[in-house]
């Protein structure tokens, strides 16, 4: 094998003809997948042009071309439902908050504890928490929504937000797990060796190192949390209480087919933000789920 | 490296030097985890298997009937269709799924120009694809006139509305479930960076083709990954909602072609309050599910390579 270290060049000398033959392919590759990408996006790009169609329109133009801007249909959709879609947003923007803090503060404890901590028990909780991020939310929606509603937690957003708090979406701990066990335990080492305590190391060395992490877990919680619709759709029944998928389901099942147009500017809406936190922060999306694999 | 690997290696690794324990502070940074685990995931998880076994609707306290709730499952035909109905689903969306992602990730290659142009674009229908905007453009693209069937009218081809005909509406949720290939498409990007270049070259020299190579190098040091992506996509698409719930309206409709398990689950536990039915459902969805990671997991001694 050592004698395969110095660098082989593929397929010998190339002659010209080969090489003219091999671009022209890499030609072909790159036509084709700007084709599909082109097939994928366009669904997309064809209901934004679509969102600023009056609605006869809509059915006769599968093209891109507008012929004018109609701009009302987005003041149409926004004051459509009870409240205008602001509202919505607020509303989504207070969930997703109160769950991006919550993701950030109880994950990043739970994972210092099954990276950096020796205790009774923790290969079994260590696997307990792993084997709860395959739980279908379905299996305990139920008991759940009896414990919420007990509470008188319903049509409140403390259903969505408050279990944020208690570290169950334990892929989080996971990916934050992985990356503190990347971190060199020689900085804890010295940490200790000052005096500091576990509470300190993880406030003062751990915390400021694991920031590429947290950015991830950020933009997860907030794209997973925005389009979110099963457990609004269950938790928030009152229209003042909605949020936007609950919103723009209720607008769709209200207006079935009479609106496209103002249907599709508030759908353009919606996605705006998820579109914006991609844009921002696909460097750590794509990290994230390259090393713990979930989309 | 991933979670799935992770839990395969626990029972095996042997742990390095003991170490001073600090159960006091571990128990201090676990407690938000520990509350969590009780109240809000393994809790509740007992709970709904006890509730299983009742008759309860919310107002009056539940009522144990014994194994009541599974004869009723035997004979449920609806539920027996929702389970063919998101079986379908996921055994033609997730390999379809999977062959596209494993495909794409193929042809980007190493060091090819405009790699991270063409993974942004392909992965950004995995964010959007769980929205209801999405599910509301679907249910406008394959309409009557909807977007499909205006391209189509260009080759002269009549086509009808395909959310609304039962043969075809499902199949409109799996091309959905199909255009989010981005997220698999990624892990096997992953992948394949890591298998050393080396192995190519040395089977260059020794005059492998590039089909005997993809054979004898990149499937089986890749098989970990396509075994985890497996394993994810199915756990993940027998849990599909949102995309059925949106294109049917609520109703799991055209007759009941798109009434996904979980569909039904919610109509029965959250529009007729049937929390009993609903909890014993719940609990039948985590078997099946159960079943499928295991039997993938025993069929993966068979085809999945593991290099160390």
């Amino acid at each position: 094998m050592t004698d395969l270290k110095e660098r082989v060049t593929p397929a010998v000398r190339e002659e010209p003809a080969a090489r003219a033959r091999t671009r022209m392919s890499s030609i072909a590759k790159h036509v084709g997948l700007i084709l599909l990408a082109l097939i994928m996006l366009y669904p997309v790009l064809w209901m934004v042009v679509s969102s600023l169609r009056p609605n006869n329109e809509i059915f006769r133009s599968p093209g891109l071309a507008l012929s004018g801007l109609r701009i009302a249909n987005y003041s149409e959709g926004w004051n459509a439902l009870a409240s205008p879609f602001g509202h919505y947003l607020i509303n989504s923007a207070i969930v997703v908050a109160g769950c991006v803090i919550g993701n950030l503060v109880s994950c990043s404890l739970a994972a210092y504890a099954f990276a950096r901590l020796e205790f009774g028990g923790k290969k079994v909780f260590f696997a307990i928490m792993l084997g709860t991020i395959m739980l279908p939310i379905h299996v305990i929606i139920v008991p759940q929504y009896i414990l919420f509603s007990q509470l008188g937690w319903i049509n409140t957003f403390l259903p969505l937000v408050v279990p944020k708090f208690l570290a169950t979406d334990a892929f989080f701990v996971f990916l934050m797990v992985q990356f503190i066990r990347g971190l060199p335990r020689e900085l804890d080492e010295a940490a200790r060796i000052d005096g500091a305590g576990h509470p300190r190391i993880f406030l003062q060395v751990v915390l400021p190192l694991m920031v590429p992490a947290l950015a991830t877990t950020a933009i997860f919680t907030f794209i997973w949390t925005w389009n979110d619709f099963f457990s609004q759709l269950i938790y928030l029944t009152d229209p003042d209480k909605y949020t936007v998928p609950v919103a723009l389901r209720s607008y769709v099942d209200a207006t079935v087919s009479t609106s496209w147009g103002s249907m599709f500017a508030m759908s353009v809406v919606s996605l705006l933000p998820v579109f914006l936190a991609f844009l921002l922060g696909q460097r750590f999306l794509i990290k994230g789920i390259a090393t713990t694999g979930i989309k | 490296m991933s979670s799935l690997g992770e839990l395969q290696r626990l029972g095996t690794s042997s742990g390095g030097p003991p170490r001073k324990r600090d159960n006091r502070a571990a128990f201090f940074f676990l407690s938000p985890w520990f509350a969590g685990l009780i109240l809000i995931t393994a809790g509740p998880v007992a709970a709904s298997f006890v509730l299983g076994f009742t008759d309860y609707n919310l107002i009056q306290p539940p009522e144990f009937n014994g194994l009541e709730n599974l004869q009723r499952m035997l004979h449920d035909e609806r539920l027996h269709h929702a389970l063919g109905v998101t079986f379908t689903y996921v055994f033609v969306s997730v390999p379809l799924q999977l062959a596209f992602a494993l495909g794409l990730a193929l042809l980007l290659d190493r060091g090819m120009r405009g790699l991270a142009f063409y993974r942004s674009v392909f992965y950004l229908p995995s964010l959007l694809g769980t929205s209801v905007a999405i599910a509301v453009l679907w249910r406008q693209i394959f309409g009557a006139d909807g977007l499909v069937n205006q391209v189509l009218g260009w080759f002269g081809v009549h086509g009808q509305s395909w959310i609304s005909d039962p043969d075809t509406a499902l199949s409109t949720l799996i091309v959905l479930n199909v255009w989010t290939f981005g997220a698999p498409m990624v892990i096997f990007l992953a992948g394949l960076r890591q298998i050393p270049t080396m192995y190519y070259e040395a089977a260059a020299v020794d005059g492998a083709s590039k089909g005997r190579q993809f054979r004898s190098i990149t499937l089986p040091l890749l098989s970990p990954i396509i075994f985890f992506n497996l394993v994810l996509q199915i756990i993940h698409a027998f849990q599909s909602f949102t995309q059925a719930f949106v294109v049917s309206g609520g109703t799991g409709g055209p007759s009941d072609s798109t009434m996904f398990y979980t569909l039904y689950l919610y109509q029965r536990g959250f529009h007729s309050f049937d929390m009993g039915y609903a909890s014993a459902l719940a609990w039948l969805l985590l078997v099946i599910i159960a079943i499928f990671t295991a039997i993938n997991f025993w069929a993966s001694k068979r085809w999945v390579f593991y290099d160390d």
